[in-house]
């Protein structure tokens, strides 16, 4: 690298569309799995909390599952899903955020006090109504802590995809590795955090509107 | 072609029995490289972890830092180191230690920072000097805490390690990368197995640390 800068302007000033159709592609392939994951982990989390029995098996099966590499899963799922599809890398991503969010959504659920859930039932809430209208909300702050770690890291491990053809800004690392080139790496490094960074700001100022009474509690010790 | 003859075409090769290709070989690169840089990455971050958090001084900045160093992608510091500093160890060596060290900075601090306070009023109220306070009470408070950063951190390493083959580090990322490179799928596939066994090995490993090795005072207090 005798004599490259590391960063050249020119080539990202030239190349701003393209970089903008990879973060496209990179917010799509990393944030859809944790949007997947809460879906799954909702129904799930409910279901544990109702029988708790079902609880300590599936956290120790997802708890395997968090400590598997990404590359290895990828790798493995290619015979199934092909190589550089979106499902190749989404399905993994999910599988993580979901491993992540099962146990907030049931610390969440678990944490509405009895005399809370109490009043609800004298006031004539039916199971269904107390769930979205006490349950859920007073689950909100550990949720958003939970999605905040699984997006933070899908973001992240999304770059991974790359080496399997289908990384996002992933993808820039590996053209910059293989030209010599450090400007892409460079770019891809900052785009990569600064997608995280916004997507938790985001969490953030989510958690702010739906529970505002959460801003000074830190929630989850993960 | 499915995944077990894959697995078999492996497992059987002669290649993976003997020399430099072998699977003993590579995992041997691979515990190496992975043990190389959490060592570093203990040394670095545990101890500035626990004075921070005995102090209480700027604790919530570290939460911060750490989230901060948790967006940045592995493949893209390894990549990046490499061409800065020429393929060799410490390339490889900084991105692993830098994904490491904020999980051990955090649980180190959040470990000492979490002990009851009338515990250590009460250490100090009989005489215990800071010092001591911090070695007899705050750390084997801090002990389950910071077992579980290690933990995670030495996972997330062994599994970082295998993108690291990428930029030609030996280890088991190298029949991953390799096979891909080649379309060679019972490399890439047994390669993600023994690296997948490794990271639950390791999962394993400090599950049982965390159950056998600690007082039963201190597990309770994790609970």
């Amino acid at each position: 690298m005798d004599g490259e800068p590391l960063v050249r302007w020119h080539w990202v000033g030239t190349h701003l569309g393209y970089l903008r159709g990879l973060l496209l592609d990179h917010a799509v392939i990393s944030l859809l799995p944790v949007l997947f994951g809460l879906l799954i982990a909702l129904p799930l989390g409910l279901l544990c909390v109702r029988f708790p029995r079902l609880y300590q098996p599936l956290a120790a099966v997802f708890n395997v599952i968090y400590a598997l590499p990404a590359l290895a899963v990828f790798v493995v799922l290619i015979p199934y899903t092909g190589l550089a599809t979106q499902a190749t890398v989404m399905i993994p991503l999910t599988c993580y955020s979901l491993a992540v969010l099962l146990p907030t959504t049931v610390d969440g659920l678990r944490s509405v006090p009895e005399p809370v859930r109490q009043a609800a039932t004298a006031l004539g809430y039916g199971p269904w109504r107390r769930l979205a209208a006490v349950e859920l909300p007073t689950a909100v702050p550990y949720l958003v802590a939970g999605l905040r770690v699984a997006a933070v890291s899908s973001i992240s491990l999304a770059s991974v995809g790359a080496l399997v053809g289908r990384g996002g800004l992933g993808y820039l690392f590996m053209d910059g590795f293989q030209r010599t080139f450090p400007t892409p790496i460079v770019a891809g490094i900052v785009l990569v955090t600064a997608l995280a960074l916004v997507t938790d700001a985001v969490l953030l100022l989510a958690r702010e509107l739906l529970a505002p009474w959460a801003r000074r509690e830190s929630v989850v010790g993960r | 072609m499915n995944l077990l003859s894959w697995l078999s075409q492996f497992f059987s090769d002669p290649d993976r029995r003997h020399g430099p290709d072998s699977i003993v070989h590579r995992v041997g690169e691979h515990l190496l490289f992975s043990g190389e840089a959490l060592g570093w990455a203990v040394l670095l971050a545990v101890p500035l972890g626990l004075l921070l958090g005995y102090t209480g001084k700027a604790a919530g900045l570290v939460t911060a830092l750490s989230g901060a160093a948790r967006a940045l992608p592995t493949l893209g510091l390894v990549t990046l180191a490499v061409l800065v500093a020429g393929v060799g160890d410490t390339a490889v060596l900084v991105p692993l230690v830098a994904l490491a060290a904020p999980v051990l900075l955090v649980a180190a601090c959040e470990g000492v920072r979490s002990t009851d306070p009338d515990l250590r009023d009460a250490a100090r109220g009989i005489g215990l000097t800071h010092r001591q306070v911090l070695w007899q009470v705050c750390i084997p408070w801090a002990l389950p805490t910071l077992l579980a950063g290690l933990r995670t951190a030495a996972v997330q390493v062994i599994a970082t390690a295998t993108v690291a083959s990428y930029v030609g580090l030996g280890g088991l990322g190298s029949y991953v990368v390799g096979g891909l490179a080649t379309r060679d799928y019972a490399q890439t596939i047994g390669g993600a197995l023994l690296v997948v066994l490794l990271a639950v090995a390791t999962q394993l490993l400090f599950a049982l640390l965390i159950r056998y090795a600690l007082p039963a005072g201190l597990r309770r207090a994790r609970d």
